[in-house]
């Protein structure tokens, strides 16, 4: 019996390096191509925020994404805000918590819901993002959004990121880092600057992959999704709340 | 010779309407052009307040634009006599101010010039998708409808065309209502009342419009009207005007009863100052009680007394929507609930501030400038536009 | 003699209008080897560049026909951009043809140093 077990696992742990043997082949022959792979819905991005390591007052994050994404980063009623620092005190208990927020990448998008032209949408990875191309700048997404997720650009604008192409008329939001995620990195911006400035208040992973570390936690831990009595199952669980 | 010399003054007029018309629509243009080049920080609007000024004339219009067909159905659908004679200008009407309050709408869209794309593009969850062929529908529903009334041979056909313009215009009004009511986030928004509400108050405000046009219709050519027929009219104005006022309060008490609306409900109606005062003030006093007095009381019977009346309203709706629509987003949204925000750079918990601007605002007139010139010229060119009663004296 | 005159005036407007119209000389930055034969892409660059948009930001494939990847190659090494003068190697060819292009306006115009793997996908 016992050696049944361990043919099992030899040919388990055989097959899953000759998959290690293959899977740069493969990417290699993607490269060849000249093509990556198309976003999947076998992954679904999401992240898991831990308020608890969220510090008052740091805006690590905010600057990361910034940075990243060519954002000027001004915080006028009219400046776009992929991401924001929120303090929060719960009216019971007086508890003052302090979190990033940002789009939720939800599984029932509203923004995706009302946009008449189709310019707002879900990618199969469960991105939400809006396809620049076909917005007209009418804003009943971000009348439809229930996290005020979304920005208008309110003038023109230069020296974008070439990776991060945006205009003067159009809505955006956070984009969960995609050009990243498309190159075949693994952590967005925002979740790398916590990090890097010694708070773990953003993990970023894949939800649907059971061994990823993000699923692995949200089984464990007790966390929320923000306005979950909406149904929409946002992307974003926030922990601590 | 009097008679040449009157045509002649009367031409001399219209040309100078048609001047002072074109020149709004022109300051309309010049200022959507100016929002287009510099972009939307011209304008009063934000990342909170996302819909503005432009939107409140737009919405306006398009809800008048349907409510002004009011007229046409009683007389081609229910057969009302007194309304036949009015179906005609009651359509010129329709088209005019549908044409206008698009106009804004579209010239407002961060990028105006893509706006094909919302046409050949259109998402099928999307209420404002939706809208999109309710409105050409509604266009050629009501140009055919027109074309039944004035050529004799069509007349056979008067009946079904203007059943058909009816059902559109209430699927229509509907269709506006829903693009506010599908929004399920928003406190002021999302209640399946505003449908229903948004068609009584096209009713009351479509009719106060026919009758401010009539009016100086009348005037124009020296018509006297008859009170018979004027006393009619102005009764089912204030009863359209007392069903909106119903379902305004229907609206508040629901959202009142709701507990995690109060704080909304308290905002709108008590300390959201601006809001507050239009609300109860520009809506409820101006906008409907005093027009209410002036149609009812019986020392009220003269004509100009409905025709102020019918500016009220209008003042009214304008008041109303104001605080409808950017009040209802100057309300912060709930993101957490339970919560107190103590702080946000993107204004989360607090109330949103907003001062229209002046292109927007002339964006918005340019719209009713577009409904007044395309209203005067049609009522030059078609003559049946008149407004006809048995016993009207000339 | 007023029809001379006149025969004369309209050899002269030909004669400037031509003088005007010249195949202009474009500044084709690094250049190299094109992802296909220049004249295919002279004639289809735009419709391939539609057809990417879509797939690259629906699907998130960065493709053979990626806008950067044309702008890396093509940047004037004058001014660092594929725009500014009617040499530079998009706005050269466009006001000649006289099509407005409203890539730019979102899109960045200049080259940048992107990461080694966008360089390697779609070489």
């Amino acid at each position: 019996m016992s050696e049944e077990i361990g043919r099992r696992d030899f040919l388990k742990g055989s097959a899953m390096l000759a998959g290690l043997a293959i899977a740069p082949g493969m990417m290699l022959y993607d490269l060849a191509h000249g093509e990556n792979r198309p976003a999947s819905s076998a992954v679904r991005w999401g992240m898991l925020i831990d308020t608890s390591q969220c510090e008052a007052g740091c805006d690590e994050c905010v600057k990361a994404c910034n940075k990243e994404n060519g954002l000027p980063g001004g915080t006028g009623p009219t400046d776009e805000q992929w991401i924001r620092k929120v303090e929060l005190k719960n009216l019971k208990t007086g508890k003052v918590s302090s979190l990033p927020m940002m789009c939720q990448h939800c599984a029932e998008p509203p923004c995706v819901d009302v946009c008449p032209t189709g310019a707002s949408f879900k990618r199969a990875d469960g991105i939400v993002l809006v396809d620049r191309h076909l917005c007209i700048g009418c804003r009943y997404c971000m009348m439809a959004c229930p996290y005020k997720a979304r920005s208008f650009v309110h003038e023109p604008i230069h020296d974008q990121k070439a990776e991060v192409p945006r205009g003067k008329g159009t809505v955006e939001s956070c984009t969960l880092c995609v050009q990243r995620i498309d190159r075949g990195e693994s952590n967005t911006a925002c979740a790398e600057a916590c990090a890097k400035a010694g708070h773990k208040a953003i993990l970023f992973g894949n939800l649907n992959d059971p061994n990823s570390e993000i699923a692995k936690r949200i089984k464990e831990v007790s966390s929320m999704q923000l306005r979950a009595d909406l149904g929409l199952d946002t992307g974003l669980h926030y922990e601590g709340l | 010779m009097d008679a040449l010399l009157k045509a002649k003054k009367d031409l001399r007029n219209f040309y100078l309407l048609v001047l002072f018309g074109a020149m709004v629509v022109l300051m309309g243009l010049a200022a959507a052009h100016y929002m287009e080049e510099h972009g939307h920080i011209v304008t009063g609007m934000n990342n909170q307040i996302v819909w503005g000024m432009p939107h409140v004339f737009a919405i306006f219009l398009i809800i008048s634009a349907s409510g002004v067909l009011n007229i046409a159905s009683i007389g081609s659908v229910f057969g009302k006599a007194v309304y036949k004679g009015r179906a005609p200008l009651a359509g010129m009407l329709s088209i005019a101010m549908l044409a206008g309050g698009l106009s804004v709408l579209m010239l407002d869209l961060g990028r105006p010039e893509r706006v094909i794309v919302a046409a050949t593009h259109l998402n099928l969850t999307s209420m404002f998708a939706w809208n999109l062929p309710l409105y050409t529908g509604l266009f050629t529903l009501v140009a055919i409808y027109m074309w039944t009334l004035l050529e004799r041979r069509m007349n056979p056909w008067i009946k079904p065309a203007g059943l058909a313009v009816f059902t559109w215009r209430i699927m229509l009004t509907t269709g506006t209502g829903l693009i506010f009511a599908f929004l399920v986030a928003r406190q002021a928004y999302g209640s399946a009342i505003l449908p229903p509400m948004f068609l009584v108050m096209s009713f009351g405000w479509g009719m106060a419009v026919f009758f401010v046009v009539q009016s100086v219709m009348y005037a124009w050519n020296q018509i006297t009207p008859d009170p018979v027929v004027m006393g009619r009219m102005k009764n089912l104005l204030g009863i359209f005007v007392l069903g909106t006022l119903y379902l305004v309060a229907v609206y508040h008490l629901t959202n009142l009863y709701f507990a995690k609306q109060t704080a909304f409900e308290h905002f709108i109606l008590i300390d959201g100052g601006i809001y507050s005062w239009l609300f109860w003030l520009g809506y409820v006093v101006l906008g409907s009680i005093v027009p209410l007095l002036l149609i009812f009381l019986p020392g009220f019977k003269k004509n100009c007394h409905v025709i102020a009346a019918s500016i009220l309203i209008i003042l009214g709706s304008f008041s109303f929507l104001y605080v409808f629509i950017i009040g209802g987003q100057a309300f912060p949204l709930d993101i957490f609930p339970g919560y107190q925000v103590l702080s946000s750079s993107f204004g989360d918990g607090q109330i949103g501030h907003y001062a229209p601007s002046l292109p927007e605002i002339l964006l918005g007139f340019g719209g009713l400038g577009i409904a007044f010139l395309i209203t005067l010229v049609g009522v030059r060119v078609i003559n049946s536009l008149m407004p006809r009663d048995a016993s009207s004296k000339d | 003699m007023k029809r001379l005159a006149i025969l004369a005036l309209f050899a002269l407007f030909c004669g400037t209008a031509s003088a005007e119209v010249t195949v202009p000389h474009l500044d084709i930055g690094k250049g190299g080897h094109c992802v296909n034969d220049p004249k295919f892409m002279k004639i289809n660059h735009g419709d391939l560049l539609k057809k990417q948009r879509t797939i690259t930001v629906h699907q998130g494939v960065i493709g053979r026909y990626s806008l950067i990847k044309c702008v890396n190659c093509h940047a004037s090494r004058v001014n660092n951009s594929v725009l500014g003068t009617n040499s530079n190697f998009c706005q050269g060819c466009h006001v000649y043809a006289a099509v407005k292009i409203d890539c730019f306006e979102c899109h960045s115009s200049r080259p940048e140093t992107v990461s080694e793997t966008l360089t390697e996908i779609g070489k």
